[in-house]
């Protein structure tokens, strides 16, 4: 039995004539790790900050957990960063923390390990202004996770952050993950939602176009990458197999799509069966990046 | 209760600038009123000795101390107005609101702060007072001592409801230079209303009574100017200048209404806002 953490019907958001979010339903179950995709204005963040208290919903509900605690009361066993880090400029790291701490309820003995995981330790008595956006951007994770959150909430957690903030993000958000910590995740950064997410809601326009798992999100059997020196029977083979549907040429790359599933080395026998020899032979699927584009193309 | 203070005081008294107007607020009042109850010799020439004019018996120095006292509550409304600004400018609202904290409680975090502050001043101006009467005041019977006390819940309600009119404006215009700015619009709005009254009504009591509901007239006069007073008791036989002095419990009713409706009004306004 999955657990619901949260539940999202309907829910509905204008701001005056324009909507950003639009009817829009799911649900995040216990441990996974969820994507939210859409380009720049799809109404990801807009979504969050309903569930998180900050922006009126129009109509629809939503509710956290088993849906008998309020909102503010289900806020504090969850983790959350939106857009960009916002804390006390005149206070210490240490100082920031041990007022989350009051909000949440949670004991201030957390603060040093929580430090320790964002690598902040060193800096804790050094007043926030004086960080950088990728010690700023840290520091929020550390305060997201005080509480040993139930879910943890990033919205572009990497937005502004030069390659080795980003890494460094991306490096713990993995960490988090792999302790079972429920993680829902918005961006516009396809890759990583790749790296880390195993369901994901696509939006467009503040619509939802999919929710799932990422590999079921576009009903695709992969494709083979193909070369070889008899270039022309190996088309006319393809072409003539009932697995295949389109074949792609380019130059001397065939790229033929899978109409049932297939393993390469299924494939490979059967060419050498047939007295074809490749010197290219890679299946793949379509990245996310493909899925998604082909996904908010076609409506 | 205490958590919510205790957030907010962490807040403030973190905050340089605001720990520093805390203290003038404190400090300055205590400071005036301890130096002009001693004697001060200007370099022979003569001696002034606000004693002297009898400001510091019982029960006047509690209308006295009180109302002079409320002038320093500015150094104070800069610290509410900025307390809300700030929230706003380093969206810590925002996020305090996404960690848990509900816009009630945070709505009353900034009141209970304010009424703490106000309780602390009224506290510290009543034991000042005290001190200072015991050692001037020609009557000192316990009757006489506590007559006129009830200027210090007065002093104590005029500053709550001052207080929560610049947390309200904090919230309304979210920047604490527009919020100070409109203290002073309304200044002259309630002059504006008392000029159309007296336009309307034909006589300056009858639109000075409109302009006594208006909040800051209201809160003016919980504590009426005790300068008057002072003559009155220098010249008694001078019965036109006599006038209504004295705490009534529907100039608190008032203030006490003012109070409820900003604190409420600021509650609506967050709540209804989009962060």
């Amino acid at each position: 039995m999955e657990q619901p953490i949260l539940s999202i019907n309907n829910l509905t958001k204008k701001f005056g004539y324009l909507t950003a979010v639009k009817d829009l339903s799911f649900t995040i179950n216990k441990g996974n790790v969820y994507g939210i995709l859409g380009p720049n204005g799809s109404g990801k963040s807009t979504t969050l900050g309903i569930v998180l208290n900050v922006v009126n919903k129009t109509s629809g509900d939503f509710h956290w957990f088993d849906g008998d605690i309020s909102t503010h009361d289900a806020l504090k066993q969850v983790g959350a960063i939106i857009e960009r880090p916002n804390f006390y400029p005149y206070m210490t790291a240490e100082q920031n923390l041990k007022l989350v701490c009051r909000i949440k309820g949670v004991d201030e003995s957390k603060i040093s390990e929580k430090l320790e995981i964002v690598g902040l330790l060193d800096r804790k008595d050094h007043k926030f202004r004086t960080y950088s956006l990728g010690m700023k951007q840290r520091l929020a994770i550390a305060s997201a996770l005080l509480n040993d959150p139930e879910i943890l909430i990033l919205d572009e957690p990497t937005n502004g952050l030069d390659p080795q903030g980003i890494h460094q993000i991306r490096q713990i958000i993995k960490e988090i993950a792999k302790n079972g910590t429920t993680i829902l995740l918005a961006s516009h950064l396809l890759d990583e939602v790749e790296k880390v997410c195993s369901h994901v809601v696509v939006l467009r326009k503040g619509e939802k176009l999919y929710s799932g798992r990422v590999d079921e999100m576009i009903s695709s059997h992969g494709f083979f990458e193909l070369k070889s020196d008899k270039h022309d029977e190996l088309i006319q083979l393809l072409e003539n197999h009932e697995n295949f549907g389109k074949v792609k040429v380019e130059d001397d790359l065939i790229t033929a799509f899978l109409n049932e599933p297939m393993s390469a080395s299924d494939f490979n026998t059967f060419m050498f069966k047939k007295g074809i020899t490749l010197s290219h032979l890679v299946k793949r699927k379509e990245s996310l990046e493909e899925q998604f584009l082909q996904l908010t193309d076609n409506q | 209760m205490l958590r919510l203070i205790k957030l907010e005081l962490q807040k403030l008294w973190l905050n340089k600038v605001s720990r520093i107007l805390i203290f003038v607020s404190f400090i300055l009042p205590f400071t005036v009123l301890v130096l002009s109850s001693i004697k001060i010799n200007f370099f022979g020439f003569f001696t002034l000795e606000l004693g002297e004019l009898g400001i510091f018996n019982f029960p006047i120095i509690w209308h006295i101390t009180t109302f002079f006292a409320s002038y320093f509550k500015f150094f104070f409304a800069i610290v509410v107005v900025s307390m809300i600004g700030n929230e706003y400018s380093n969206k810590t609202l925002k996020q305090n609101l996404i960690d848990g904290l509900s816009k009630k409680e945070f709505i009353l975090s900034k009141f209970y702060t304010i009424v703490f502050f106000s309780l602390c001043a009224t506290v510290l101006i009543g034991l000042a007072t005290f001190l200072i009467g015991l050692y001037y005041s020609s009557y000192t019977e316990t009757a006489i001592i506590l007559r006129e006390v009830e200027f210090l819940l007065a002093y104590f309600v005029k500053l709550v409801g001052f207080f929560s009119l610049c947390l309200f404006f904090g919230m309304l215009l979210k920047r604490s230079a527009f919020a100070l700015g409109f203290l002073f619009v309304l200044y002259i709005v309630e002059w504006l209303a008392f000029w159309g009254a007296y336009e309307a009504l034909g006589n300056a009591d009858d639109a000075f009574k409109v302009k006594n509901f208006l909040p800051l007239e209201s809160m003016y006069k919980l504590i009426d100017q005790p300068i008057q007073r002072i003559v009155m008791t220098k010249f008694p036989e001078k019965t036109e200048i006599a006038y209504d002095y004295a705490v009534h419990w529907y100039e608190i009713a008032v203030v006490l209404g003012w109070t409820a409706l900003f604190i409420f009004l600021s509650y609506r306004l967050l709540k209804k806002r989009d962060l």
